[in-house]
């Protein structure tokens, strides 16, 4: 059995609900749009840069089969794209978030270039590998100023309208440009080229046989990945007006794989539970003395052990049975 | 004083020794990896984790039990390989009927765990481990002076490199091995007890590891951060080297480590990514890796 086939054919099965999906669609969006009221914005903000990310990691290990152990790359070095682009050029948000994305594709196409050429865990030690080579060039390259990152990056103003200083302006730019991300996502997996990523990560002889020249597909949906992920790095940067190593590091790369993997690899809103949960709970663990990687490491050991469908792959196992 | 193109014998040789060192540790980690994956289709991302538990195994007998070298180079390899089998038995055994993803990312949730507890316990700071009496000093070889330690690192790895490939491809339990990592069932059927096997093989596989810590802790220091980034250097040693082959895996551990040597002999900068680098190219070129078959 592939990595998250179980849970995908009962979240397709989900979709397929219409107006079911509209209603819960609308009522999150409303919850969104409200939650800066009650909560702190960075924090939320926070929440919706990991969503993006780790709905884009997911994209590639729910829809393709592809576990990337490397995407901290494209969400680190587009974070370092934005600040420097921002901070040094002088560029204006949005352009800078065009360059960060743009980078990111460019990397993804080159990283899928080289790891497409190897399937399963080759795919994600080459990944890894890849990213860690990304890390020791933020290392060294003089325009990532080494340890310290580039720091006091101006958030400026979009479109030359909105002043991002302002937290609401902020927050509901980076809400829209989540949406944007996660529509983009939710048209990709039901559109026919969705289908085919699916087929191939069913069984790739077979869509082989059936004339897809598969690579591309895993291509293309690889650059978009890393894209998204690049996305939501560029923000992180603005947001946060900080680029900095952490992003980069391989553990970042293991955290939006626990976030995915926890919340429902294939589902499309499990990761995004799985980024608020994780958030959250990094930023309690971080008032306490608890040891914070061996927190997250214990999450990992028991989500694949006993709760690989995450938590909305589950919910969405449960329920339908309720419905009979 | 003569000098070969450019840069001074002493520092070329310096930094090539210190490339073998660093490829002799590859090369066991990479063995390690690869008798791993070979019987259990798992990539043992937690390879890395038990390396520096087998290095802090070593620091912890000298420090509380006053127990030295040798006593270590026995004592912790043993400690690593019961914990390997602890591990496997209480959980990646329950993993091998799904995708060999999963085996992934349970040993990397595990790698977490010790890394982040001996960190909470020791910080990152790395602790110092004394060269053994007997190999203090070192000997004047005319064109460089060689550290007796390092030549006892390098010598020691290659023996239990080349033992390790003997047992496996030479010995009857070597043929066993890699008869259940053909057909396992069979093997059953034959009346071998395949986990018992299996799990052996992981605890001999991780023992390696603990091993190759107790040799670096007099080199490196003991920290617990000494092993995260060593794996991943070494994951793309076994992608360069193939996972088919166990003299492809020493072999693809010496070159690499004695190319990083050169490199930063010749151009410093690319020290750090020279190995990832290879890796993209044979991957272009030789996409199943120098030693490995196509799967």
């Amino acid at each position: 059995m592939t990595v998250a086939s179980n849970a995908t054919t009962i979240a397709m099965r989900g979709s397929s609900r219409g107006t079911g999906t509209v209603l819960i669609a609308a009522l999150l969006l409303l919850i969104a749009v409200a939650a800066p009221f009650v909560l702190y914005p960075v924090f939320l903000m926070k929440v919706l840069c990991f969503a993006l990310f780790a709905c884009a990691f997911n994209l590639l290990i729910g829809f393709a089969g592809l576990l990337s152990f490397g995407h901290a790359a494209f969400f680190g070095g587009a974070a370092y794209i934005a600040a420097h682009t921002v901070k040094v050029w002088g560029w204006a948000p949005e352009f800078g978030l065009l360059a960060a994305t743009a980078v990111a594709g460019a990397m993804g196409l080159v990283f899928g270039l080289i790891a497409i050429r190897r399937q399963g865990i080759y795919f994600a030690m080459i990944t890894l590998a890849l990213s860690q080579m990304i890390f020791f060039l933020a290392l060294q390259l003089p325009f990532t100023h080494g340890e310290d990152g580039i720091q006091g990056v101006p958030r400026g103003t979009l479109f030359g309208l909105f002043d991002l200083n302002q937290p609401l302006t902020m927050y509901y730019t980076v809400l829209a440009i989540f949406v944007a991300g996660f529509a983009l996502i939710w048209r990709t997996v039901h559109s026919p080229f969705g289908q085919v990523l699916k087929a191939i990560r069913e069984n790739e002889p077979r869509a082989v046989s059936l004339g897809y020249r598969t690579d591309r597909y895993k291509l293309v949906a690889f650059v978009l990945s890393a894209s998204l992920a690049g996305l939501a790095g560029g923000t992180k940067a603005i947001v946060f007006q900080l680029a900095s190593l952490t992003d980069v590091t391989w553990q970042m790369s293991g955290e939006v794989v626990l976030m995915t993997l926890l919340g429902g690899m294939g589902t499309l809103l499990g990761p995004v539970v799985g980024a608020g949960l994780v958030v959250t709970l990094e930023s309690y663990l971080a008032s306490t003395s608890l040891p914070v990687p061996v927190v997250i490491g214990c999450i990992f050991v028991v989500c694949v052990l006993v709760f690989r469908r995450g938590i909305v792959g589950e919910l969405m196992a449960r329920l339908p049975k309720r419905g009979h | 004083m003569f000098s070969l193109l450019g840069v001074p014998p002493q520092v070329l040789f310096g930094q090539l020794l210190l490339g073998l060192i660093n490829g002799s540790f590859y090369a066991l980690l990479s063995l390690g990896l690869a008798v791993i994956f070979g019987m259990l289709n798992v990539i043992n991302f937690a390879h890395g984790a038990l390396y520096m538990v087998g290095a802090f195994v070593a620091w912890l007998l000298l420090t509380y039990a006053g127990i030295g070298y040798w006593g270590a180079l026995v004592l912790a390899p043993v400690a690593v390989g019961l914990l390997g089998i602890a591990l496997e038995k209480s959980m990646l055994s329950r993993l091998y009927k799904l995708d060999h993803l999963y085996g992934l990312l349970l040993t990397f949730g595990l790698a977490l765990i010790l890394e982040g507890a001996f960190r909470h316990q020791y910080g990152v700071s790395g602790q110092p481990y004394p060269i053994p009496a007997a190999l203090q000093g070192g000997q004047n070889l005319g064109f460089m002076f060689l550290p007796n330690y390092r030549a006892w690192v390098v010598v020691a790895s290659l023996t239990i490199c080349f033992g390790t490939w003997f047992a496996i491809e030479r010995t009857k339990l070597g043929a066993y091995l890699r008869a259940a990592t053909e057909n396992p069932t069979l093997v059953q059927a034959f009346g071998i007890n395949v986990p018992v096997m299996v799990s052996l093989t992981y605890g001999f596989g991780v023992a390696l590891a603990g091993l190759a810590g107790v040799l670096a802790a007099p080199i490196y220091q003991v920290s617990p951060l000494m092993g995260t980034n060593l794996i991943i250097i070494v994951f793309a040693v076994v992608v360069i080297g193939g996972m088919g082959s166990i003299l492809g895996a020493i072999v693809t551990g010496l070159g690499l480590g004695l190319l990083e040597g050169l490199t930063k002999v010749f151009y410093p900068e690319a020290s750090n990514i020279v190995v990832f680098v290879v890796m993209a190219i044979v991957l272009l070129i030789k996409p199943a890796g120098l030693f490995g078959r196509e799967r």
